[in-house]
């Protein structure tokens, strides 16, 4: 059975219960010896089919051990019979068999001598072949010794003992050759040496085992020791629940994490100068018993440190020795805390790592915190994903993402360092929610960021799994190590051989990718690309352009400079080159800095020329050539565009009119990465501009009704995005545009295309014209029928389009015959922010209409809508304000509702202190609503809301003024509130507002006036500000509002003269 | 010039001659008579017009910069269809036509015809060896060079050999190349690179001389092909 033979692994990695008694010590029951036992059992079996003379090859001493095989199961020609026993006929020397079976009570004892019988007694044991493996190796701790004599036991040190024994031989064999020459041949000497040869040969393939081995449990070692943030979080975790003020009851007194609290993104709290150190967070303890512990944990263990001087700056260095877990360190530093944790032995389960549930929900505590702090709000999709995914994968993958706190951070940048604000926060929050859809939806206008697409983000967070891999190396791993190796050593024949074996390898599979870079092929490959030799360059582009799918791979290619050698290669005459050059920076330039390198070495330049290729109608293999050429190039373009900068490189170099030639092409393979290109860079002004007067939009028109869903999805992603303008939008409309948008809507099983078509439908409908195509084509109807069962990123537009829509009164009937309402209503209560901006505006929009009220009064819809009021992000708190407007007009007993919602109107109030103005503006015009009730006002007024309306009234905001001025109007109506405004000085602002261009602000403000001129301070003061020049001058409006209020307010004012002029002479 | 050339055969036959050699190659016939000039020059004191070992060595090495022995010997032993040692005008042609104008299945059976040393219609293991020896620059410190190369030819026989049957024949290597074109001089380069070719092309072709062969090609035709 077996073959044991790898002395180091086993003397080293393998791991020996302490206890040494009898022959040897015993196996420990571990993961890391079971895996390695398991290597070993594959390793013997199928020894002899794959090395057979050195399967023959004699033991020095043979391995002798307890096996539970019964003598009867074993049977080969060679083997007798004697009582029961087996014994082979073979011997080795004198009566020593070379092979024997004895019965000896319950065991039986079994002692071998060729691999060739370990085989078989392994292959005897059936299931029980892991017992018969480690019942060996237990009995023979040293099996290569027995195997090949005790020259080759395993030594601490520098093992020479091959070395030795090849001098050896060599020197035999010269020996032999001589005395050859001297006709003096020496069959036995020969033969001598021929054993020793294959003695040899077993060592080595022995060595390699061990080696395999070795490696095999450094991979599992390294998993074991190193410490993630997960865990640290876990540990200070459990033992915070076991930490209070009781000595007899807690552990510790208090046990926290050092520092602001701030925790990146990575799970860290270490500051990142300090997370290169592999610091992870700081803990401080406070024992029952001794003086305040400062402890790092860091990827290598936890250790104290010198804790925070006395400016509060923590002193980093190390003090004692670094421990695996936090516990066993207290324990050697707190009696107090050793004494307890024992009696906790039951709590302290949740302590042990490999206990899977237990990690789980640990980890679980963690993400729910972390995703309430508004850094990983994806995590809940992530984690449905994964839930389908093995369970042991997931923990790993979970465990990895953590793992390499500075790679991340180091590719972010400094941005997350610097606690964001919390507007900032939401902002990436929601990049975040979508990271696969978000090039379909529209680019947030004030986007710091360079990037269009967050694809890039999703990447930075590819870590390394390289020792996952290694665990188990595939055969293909050393095929291509091999492979590798004729490319560094060969000529170019050997070269172009070994390039094109290695393409039949599925270089599609991750371990093959990995296994090229893994033995250094990436170097040579892109070495490869500066020489000479077009046939070496078109193979190492072939393999690279189809291993750079990987993320990992892409890196490797850009920090080898790989991208500088390609960008050259685009100026190659050879097409087949420049295509490849250009299809394998398509796959590279996926990430940011890649994006960067492109750009700065000149490439985008470069990539605009390959689209210059003449669109000739016949075919020609010369055509198809430059065909292939300029669609590599839009390729390569495509991956670029995503950065803003490259954008604007992309225009400098000309591109636009060469993508609008492309774009004429019938093929639709060339078609897909330009309008692909053109809906990336759609984001940006400029190219929404030439995408309309170049005349794209047709043809982007025109492809809606291709066949191929991806050009479909990126005509309908680029209208979305270019139909902001209003221009595009009349243009789709009048190539006839909208009717094929509307068709798409029954692609209901392509998200991607239902997300971009629902996108550009909402877009579309911003012009009344094309809401009046879409009501043909019934649309509204369509829509509706989308609002359930949808991803977000579809709904986010679905649901826009049914506000925009809504905006014309005849189609909130529609939305409510085709049953819109309730799914609106329910959609308030999710969590998307981009969703309930759009589903608060659409909601509000069919609030217009007295029959849909009632359904969403029904619905409770108004309650949903006030409590958005709350919500952290001001664009829905600002589009619920607006949507409660309409509301409160058209409810049937509103006041009453509105008093309903406890604590409603004090939120309302309340929200007067934001600083957005939006929110300022639209909370007004709620607050105009709700003031029409006066028990509604009285409760206002006493939450404070004059001189928090008049703490406003110096903003030069049109929108805002309009809506203050009329809330101001309202609130008048109310006990002493005029003269309220008057003390907080809000009369003279508003006499500035006459001054604004704006009708709208006009009719409310002199509203406001007519109402704060009943008061005479108020009078005077806006006599003094000089309001009645412009009041004459709006009596003279058409608009008959503002003329009764500006002539009211001016009668007032008169009548307060008079009055005075009166008192004067009576 | 080429009118200057000293007819072997009577005109009439001489034209024919020319014709004959026009159809059989991707040469015109005056590109034809350009390279029979050629030839002649190379053996300026011969008694037959043909080019032996040497002077083919020679040739491949100045205009095509091929230098490995034993690849330009094979090459000699292609383009020498009746195997006589000597090229004559009809092989001249031939090769030459197949060297720079080639189609691809003209290519591939060159190619294969140079590494099917024993011309037995397959490449062998053992042939592949041969080809293959020097093909590793860097000496494999820890084994038997032989040993890389041995890995090698497997390698290379697993990639060629569809029927598994050990061997290469023509139709394996056929479909082998026509998979993918890197392939055609898997076994060491046999046919002219592209700078070369072009360069030699420029001293032949009709493009060129029609529009007038500038004074300096002319000078380096002579250069290149006389001695």
């Amino acid at each position: 059975v077996y073959t044991s033979v790898m002395g180091q692994a086993l003397q080293r990695a393998a791991q020996w219960t302490s206890a040494k008694g009898g022959s040897g010590g015993k196996l420990e029951f571990t993961k890391l010896n079971e895996e390695l036992l398991n290597s070993i059992i594959q390793y013997v079996d199928g020894f002899g089919a794959k090395y057979a003379d050195e399967s023959k090859l004699v033991f020095k001493k043979p391995l002798t051990w307890q096996t539970t095989v019964s003598p009867d199961a074993i049977s080969a020609p060679g083997l007798e019979d004697r009582g029961g026993d087996k014994i082979s006929e073979a011997k080795a020397d004198k009566d020593q068999p070379l092979f024997s079976i004895k019965r000896d009570g319950s065991d039986n004892e079994c002692s071998a001598m060729t691999m060739e019988y370990c085989e078989q007694v392994l292959r005897a044991s059936g299931d029980k072949k892991m017992i018969e493996i480690r019942a060996c190796l237990e009995a023979n701790r040293d099996p290569v010794a027995n195997m090949l004599g005790e020259r080759f036991a395993t030594v601490e040190g520098d093992d020479n003992s091959i070395f030795r024994f090849i001098e050896e031989i060599t020197k035999e064999i010269e020996q032999l050759a001589k005395q050859h020459a001297e006709n003096e041949g020496n069959t036995e000497k020969q033969e001598e040496i021929e054993e020793k040869k294959l003695v040899l040969k077993m060592r080595l393939i022995l060595l390699r085992l061990d080696q395999q081995l070795l490696n095999q449990s450094i991979a599992q070692i390294t998993k074991d020791v190193r410490l993630t943030p997960i865990m640290v979080d876990g540990e200070v975790t459990i033992l915070q629940e076991l930490s209070g003020d009781d000595e007899r009851k807690h552990v510790l007194e208090t046990i926290d994490f050092w520092g602001d609290g701030y925790i990146f993104k990575n799970g860290c709290r270490a500051p990142p100068q300090r997370q290169l150190h592999g610091d992870i967070a700081y803990i401080e303890v406070r024992p029952f018993d001794g003086n305040m512990l400062y402890i790092t944990a860091n990827t290598s263990g936890y250790y104290l440190n010198k804790g925070p001087d006395n400016r509060g700056d923590m002193n980093y260095e190390k003090e004692g020795d670094a421990y695996r877990e936090l516990v066993t360190l207290l324990k050697d530093k707190s009696a107090h805390f050793t004494e307890m944790i024992d009696k906790q032995e039951f709590h302290l389960k949740v302590q042990e790592k490999d206990d899977y549930m237990d990690a789980r929900r640990v980890e679980e505590d963690d993400d729910d915190r972390e995703s309430t702090a508004g850094y990983r709000p994806d995590r809940s999709k992530q984690k449905a994903e994964e839930d389908s995914k093995d369970k042991g994968q997931k923990q790993k993958a979970q465990k990895k993402k953590k793992l390499e706190p500075s790679l991340k951070w180091k590719a972010l940048g400094m941005e997350e360092y610097q606690e964001p604000d919390k507007r900032e926060t939401q902002k990436l929050k929601k990049k975040k929610t979508s990271p696969r859809m978000k090039t379909k939806t529209p680019v947030d206008a004030e986007d710091s960021f360079s990037e269009s697409s967050t694809e890039s983000e999703e990447e930075e967070e590819a870590v390394e799994r390289r020792s996952e891999t290694n665990a188990d190396l595939p055969s293909e791993y050393w095929q291509i190590q091999k492979l590798v190796k004729y490319l560094k050593g060969g000529n170019q024949t050997a070269t172009i051989i070994a390039l094109c074996s290695m393409r039949d390898f599925n270089l599609a599979q991750e371990t093959c990718q990995l296994a090229i870079r893994d033995v250094g092929g990436l170097e040579v490959l892109i070495n490869l690309l500066d020489t000479e030799e077009v046939k070496c360059k078109i193979g190492s582009l072939k393999i690279l352009k189809e291993i750079s799918r990987n993320t990992q791979i892409r890196r490797a290619i850009a920090d080898l400079g790989g991208l500088q050698t390609m960008v050259k290669i685009l100026r190659d005459p050879d097409k087949d080159l420049k295509c490849l050059a250009a299809e394998t920076i398509a796959n590279v330039a996926k990430f940011r800095r890649a994006r960067r390198t492109v750009r700065q070495h000149g490439g985008i330049k470069k990539l605009v020329g390959l689209l210059d290729c003449p669109i000739v109608s016949a075919t020609s293999p010369e055509a198809d050539k430059d065909a292939e050429v300029a669609r590599s190039g839009a390729l390569a373009l495509w991956s670029c565009s995503k950065s803003k900068k490259n954008k604007e490189a992309m225009r400098k170099a000309g591109a636009i009119p060469l993508l609008a030639k492309l774009l004429k092409s019938p093929n639709e393979n060339m078609l897909i990465p330009v309008v692909g290109t053109l809906q990336e860079c759609a984001s940006e002004p400029s190219y929404r501009l030439a995408i309309r007067t170049e005349g794209m939009i047709e043809d982007l028109v025109k492809n809606l009704k291709s066949q191929s869903d991806e050009l479909q999805m990126h005509c309908a992603s680029a209208i979305f995005k270019c139909a902001e303008e209003k221009e595009t939008r009349d243009l789709v409309r009048q190539y006839g545009g909208l009717d094929p948008l509307v068709s798409l809507l029954q692609k209901t099983e392509n998200k991607e295309l239902l997300a971009a078509a629902t996108g550009a439908i909402w877009k579309c409908a911003i012009s009344p014209e094309n809401v009046t195509r879409f009501q043909e084509l019934r649309a509204i109807e369509q829509l509706v029928g989308l609002l359930n069962d949808q991803p977000e990123e579809v709904l986010v537009n679905v649901v826009g389009g049914l506000g925009e829509l809504a905006k014309d009164p005849p189609n909130r009937m529609l939305v409510r015959k085709a049953g819109g309402i309730p799914p609106l209503v329910n959609l308030l209560t999710g969590t998307n922010q981009a969703l309930l901006v759009n589903v608060t505006r659409a909601v509000g929009q069919c609030a217009e209409e007295q029959d849909n009220m009632v359904i969403i009064d029904k619905l409770d819809g108004v309650r949903l809508l006030w409590s958005l009021l709350k919500n952290q992000n001001p664009d829905v708190q600002a589009s619920a304000a607006w949507a409660i407007c309409p509301c409160i007009e058209n409810a049937k007993d509103a006041g009453e509702m509105v008093r309903s919602f406890v604590g409603g109107l004090e939120l309302i109030v309340s929200l007067l202190k934001s600083d957005h103005r939006e929110v300022l503006a639209s909370v007004c015009a709620a607050i105009a609503n709700i003031a029409k009730d006066e028990e509604n006002l009285a409760v206002i007024t006493d939450h404070g809301v004059v001189p928090m309306l008049a703490r406003l009234t110096n903003t030069v905001d049109d929108k805002l003024r309009r809506h203050l001025a009329e809330a101001i109007a309202r609130c008048c109506n109310w006990g002493n509130n005029r003269t309220a405004f008057g003390r907080e000085g809000a009369v003279a602002p508003l006499v500035k507002y006459l001054k604004s261009q704006d009708e709208n602000v006009h009719r409310s403000t002199a509203r406001a006036l007519y109402q704060l001129s009943k008061n005479p301070e108020n009078c005077i003061t806006m006599h003094e500000a000089g309001v009645v020049q412009p009041l004459m001058k709006m009596v003279g409006s058409q608009d008959e509002d503002l003329q009764e209020a500006s002539a009211g307010c001016i009668g007032n004012i008169r009548r307060l003269a008079l009055a005075n002029e009166k008192a004067r002479y009576s | 010039m080429p009118s200057k050339a000293k007819p072997v055969y009577k005109g009439g036959e001489r034209m024919k001659f020319i014709e004959m050699l026009h159809h059989k190659s991707h040469f015109s016939k005056t590109e034809v008579e350009r390279l029979l000039q050629m030839l002649k020059q190379q053996c300026p004191n011969s008694p037959k017009i043909r080019m032996d070992r040497n002077k083919f060595n020679d040739f491949v090495h100045k205009n095509f910069e091929m230098t490995d022995e034993m690849i330009v010997d094979r090459v000699f032993r292609a383009f020498d269809e009746d195997n006589d040692g000597f090229i004559n005008e009809l092989e001249w042609v031939k090769g030459l036509s197949i060297f720079l104008r080639g189609t691809m299945e003209e290519k591939m059976k060159f190619c294969f015809d140079v590494y099917d040393m024993n011309a037995d219609g397959y490449i062998s293991r053992e042939e592949m060896f041969h080809l293959l020896k020097n093909s590793i620059l860097k000496p494999a410190t820890e084994e038997d060079p032989d040993e890389g190369i041995k890995d090698l030819v497997e390698i290379t026989l697993k990639k060629f050999d569809y029927d598994h049957d050990t061997r290469v024949s023509f139709d394996d290597w056929t479909k082998c190349v026509n998979e993918d074109n890197l392939l055609l001089e898997a076994l060491g380069p046999c046919l002219p690179n592209l700078k070369t070719k072009n360069a030699f092309l420029e001293l032949v072709s009709d493009a060129q001389h029609d529009t007038g062969m500038s004074i300096s090609a002319q000078q380096k035709l002579k250069g290149k092909v006389t001695y």
